[in-house]
């Protein structure tokens, strides 16, 4: 059965690509959620996620490169009772626009954030991104890549995320419910998803001898130094799962103005300027 | 005839309380009846930067600062020696009696108050020196105490507002003994039960606009001079449920600014040249998802961080150019507070009516600047526009993009029952989804430009260019924004001896071209005033109009033009 949120938009992602199993694990999740969809808005970035937003039958802006989550900071204030998703790819969430992801993780925004994470540029033909392994030669790292790669996990974990996880395309079930808890969590959910690009950097044998899903171990996922040391893995073993989770307020909460309802419903029109006038006299 | 003006000056240096002073004193003053304008100067640091505090007051409308200064409140011995040149034998100096003037005396009154004494005897704070000073001065204006009393109780916290009450009686006090009754000095004249009327800043007008024009939602981040439009609303978001946000940088709060738009939020965001260069990007991606917004731009000299604290009109051709592409924008330039109000009200109901960006030109002598203005009277309603909420209930499926007459497509708010609403920074068809296929592409190219006819049609509503002066002038200034006020200060001292016209272009974008070529016909004796380089305003009548004006007044030092430095560019002393 044609799922309430899919769209006739023609996919255009190469066949095999990482980014299917997102959207589907996002059009599963949205639906055992049971969101409706005029409730829900996905805000995408530039890269080849960002036709997910005409993939999914929801609210979506596809917006430029690396804004995807003052966007969406913009959208959740003015109207909190949306589900809000950003998606945005390495290059957005760690190169050009990594600058936002702090500050929108400790402000503690009620929003979900999903990164699809290939460690590769592939809609401009495979340059190099922030997550692309040392010493690995792509078309502008023609003799290998010099740079450290970055470690999105804690970066996130360090900004004060409250809900931190790592996902994998090759596992669509536990994908599924990352996503699910990421949307369900009041406060800011990083979700950074491992998306082998078949064209420039196929990566799914690599993860798939590698992933485990820290739900399977008796990893505690409250306890933020174990997430920090969890983090620090990378090697033979792959975790994913939720590395971090607690509460905090959220930026909405500490807006008393959002007590009115949300803000796109208030009432604009006849202000009376009295208040603002009286620190003039 | 020349109307009276008494012009004062505070100057200290930064961490003296040089603002705080000025603005008690031209509260005092406008309560007592009187017209105030003040304006300020200072550097980029915060202790220790020479600074001053101009008010200047009349019982006729006072449009501009003044060169000539009547009273000096010298904060610092440097003041004297700075503003020699500035000051006659009418002019009074108030200094500390410590303070050795003999190396810098020139042929003005001295007033000596012992200000430190005064300051050891209460064992108050050095800062506290300006009340001192102010409450001599108001004594030897003959000015009415009371009045700098309420005004001072009203700014300040009760214990620190019974300290600096105390310290100007003393120096109200002082100055009374000293000279008995007839001082000698100017005196100022009070009012009875004057109309309660606010002292407000070119910034402080665009945030009452805004807030009247249903603002919800602001976003900036800090940069001088804009800065005190977010101080203001941030003070204010309580009283009228708006968002106050300081972002990460400038290209955080112009895209939190079009997702609250897009959720169908009236949201603005203010800035500097510097900050808007970061906000171009996304001023593109406003045009082409078609979300309204309004961004204040408020001038100083460039390029990169130029003088900060300073004045300039030197961002014009960038604002009307920024970002990549063509789209329709509006840009309006206001002259003073009372048009910087209406101007940011009516700026919000035409974005949503366009669905376009909006940007309103101000620059540093406007935003801190301030006038004592009557209450602003609200001008219009708050127009949506096409806006849809609730339920959609059209037969075809919602498309954000649907083609229409007037280019404008009905926009449903996010949330919408029976609506799915796309937006996209890709060229996109009817629904927002990305299109390359050129029929549809030229249509929607097409779609966004049949706007501007429309809002050709609206700009008829709207005073777009201003004429002020003799009908038949035998020297028209053209001129925009800011320099309104100096340029009416100085037709005022000539218009004994020559015709003098003035036509103010509030209108940028689109540019008025007919309802200017008629006013501007009226002369062939043209004066061009601005403050740029380049004159970017003389750049928009060639290329609108085919009229280059010959004579020029263009000062480009970050200063706001004195009325007498126009005077000689009427006269054609300094063009």
């Amino acid at each position: 059965m044609k799922s309430v949120f899919s769209t006739n938009t023609k996919i255009t992602w190469c066949p095999g690509c990482g980014n299917f199993a997102i959207l589907t694990a996002l059009k599963r999740a949205l639906e055992n959620l049971g969101l409706e969809p005029e409730k829900v808005v996905i805000v995408s970035g530039i890269g080849c996620h960002g036709r997910i937003s005409e993939y999914v039958n929801v609210n979506s802006i596809h917006v430029i490169h690396g804004r995807v989550l003052p966007v969406a900071t913009g959208i959740k204030l003015s109207n909190h009772e949306l589900t809000v998703i950003g998606h945005a790819g390495d290059g957005d969430a760690y190169a050009i626009g990594v600058g936002h992801l702090p500050h929108a993780a400790r402000r503690n925004l009620d929003i979900t954030y999903i990164v699809h994470n290939n460690m590769i540029f592939g809609l401009t033909t495979g340059q190099v991104t922030p997550t692309t392994p040392k010493g690995m030669k792509t078309r502008s790292t023609p003799y290998g890549n010099i740079e450290e790669p970055l470690n999105p996990i804690l970066l996130a974990l360090a900004s004060g995320a409250t809900f931190v996880a790592r996902g994998f395309s090759g596992d669509l079930k536990h994908l599924t419910y990352l996503f699910e808890e990421g949307i369900k969590h009041k406060g800011f959910a990083f979700i950074d998803v491992l998306q082998p690009c078949v064209s420039f950097y196929d990566t799914y044998e690599y993860f798939r001898e590698r992933v485990y899903r820290l739900e399977d171990t008796d990893y505690d996922n409250t306890d933020f130094i174990n997430a920090v040391h969890k983090a620090l893995e990378w090697n033979e073993r792959i975790p994913i799962g939720i590395f971090y989770k607690t509460h905090r307020s959220t930026l909405e909460d500490e807006l008393p103005q959002l007590k009115l309802g949300p803000l796109v419903h208030h009432k604009i029109d006849n202000v009376s300027l009295e208040k603002a006038y009286k620190r003039l006299y | 005839m020349k109307p009276r003006r008494i012009s004062f000056l505070i100057c200290g240096m930064a961490g003296d309380g040089i603002f705080a002073s000025g603005t008690i004193l031209s509260k005092t003053f406008m309560r007592g009846g009187l017209n105030v304008f003040s304006t300020n100067e200072y550097r980029s640091i915060i202790r220790g930067g020479y600074q001053w505090y101009n008010v200047t007051v009349s019982d006729y409308p006072v449009y501009s600062h003044v060169y000539h200064i009547d009273f000096l409140i010298a904060l610092t011995k440097k003041a004297v020696e700075f503003h020699k040149s500035q000051l006659s034998e009418s002019s009074t100096v108030i200094v500390d009696t410590k303070e050795d003037l003999e190396s810098t005396a020139g042929n003005f009154t001295i007033v000596k108050v012992p200000m430190s004494d005064f300051l050891r005897e209460a064992g108050a704070k050095r800062i506290m020196r300006n009340s001192i000073a102010l409450g001599a001065l108001i004594s030897l204006v003959d000015y009415d105490f009371s009045l700098l009393e309420s005004v001072i109780r009203d700014t300040y916290k009760e214990d620190v507002a019974i300290k600096n009450v105390e310290l100007a009686k003393r120096g109200y006090e002082y100055i009374n003994q000293l000279y008995s009754n007839h001082k000698g000095f100017k005196k100022l004249s009070r009012r009875e039960k004057p109309v309660r009327r606010i002292f407000v800043s070119g910034n402080e007008a665009v945030a009452l606009g805004a807030i009247a024009g249903g603002l919800k939602f602001y976003v900036a981040y800090p940069m001088t001079p804009a800065s005190s439009i977010l101080h203001f609303l941030a003070r204010l978001q309580h009283d009228y449920s708006i968002i106050v946000l300081q972002p990460e940088s400038e290209i955080a709060a112009i895209n939190m600014v079009i997702g609250a738009s897009f959720a169908g939020v009236r949201a603005m965001t203010a800035t500097s040249g510097g900050g808007f260069s970061l906000m171009t990007e996304a001023l593109g991606l406003a045009a082409m998802a078609e979300t309204p917004i309004v961004i204040v731009v408020v001038q100083r000299p460039g390029p990169s961080t130029g003088m900060p604290t300073f004045t300039s009109q030197g961002d014009l051709r960038f604002v009307l150019h920024a970002s990549q592409g063509e789209f329709p924008r509006i840009v309006l330039a206001p002259g003073d507070a009372e048009e910087a109000f209406h101007i940011a009200f009516y700026s919000l109901n035409l974005a949503w009516k366009f669905q376009i960006p909006v940007i309103i030109l101000s620059d540093k002598f406007l935003g801190e600047s301030s006038w004592s203005c009557k209450e602003f009277k609200i001008e219009g309603k708050v127009e949506e526009g096409k806006v849809i909420r609730g339920t959609y209930r059209g037969e075809q499926p919602y498309r954000r993009y649907a083609l229409s007459k007037d280019g404008v497509s009905p926009f449903a708010i996010l949330g919408t029952k029976n609506a799915i609403v796309k937006a996209n920074s890709s060229e996109h068809d009817e629904y927002g989804v990305p299109t390359v296929n050129p029929q549809l592409v030229k249509k929607m190219v097409e779609k966004r430009f049949k706007k501007i006819e429309k809002i050709k049609e609206e700009m008829k509503k709207y005073e777009v260019v201003k004429y002020y002066g003799d009908p038949e002038p035998e020297c028209l200034i053209i001129s925009w924004g800011s320099l309104k006020g100096p340029i009416l200060e100085a037709m005022q001292r000539v218009q004994d001896s020559l015709k003098v016209g003035f036509v103010q272009v509030l209108w940028l974008e689109p540019f008025p071209k007919n309802e200017l070529k008629t006013l501007i016909e009226k002369s062939e004796n043209r004066l061009l005033i601005e403050n740029n380089k380049t004159g970017l305003l003389n750049s928009l009548l060639n290329e609108h109009l085919h009229i280059n004006i010959e004579k020029k007044f263009l000062k480009y030092d970050g200063r706001p033009p004195y009325p007498y430095e126009i005077v000689k560019a009427i006269k054609g002393e300094i063009v």
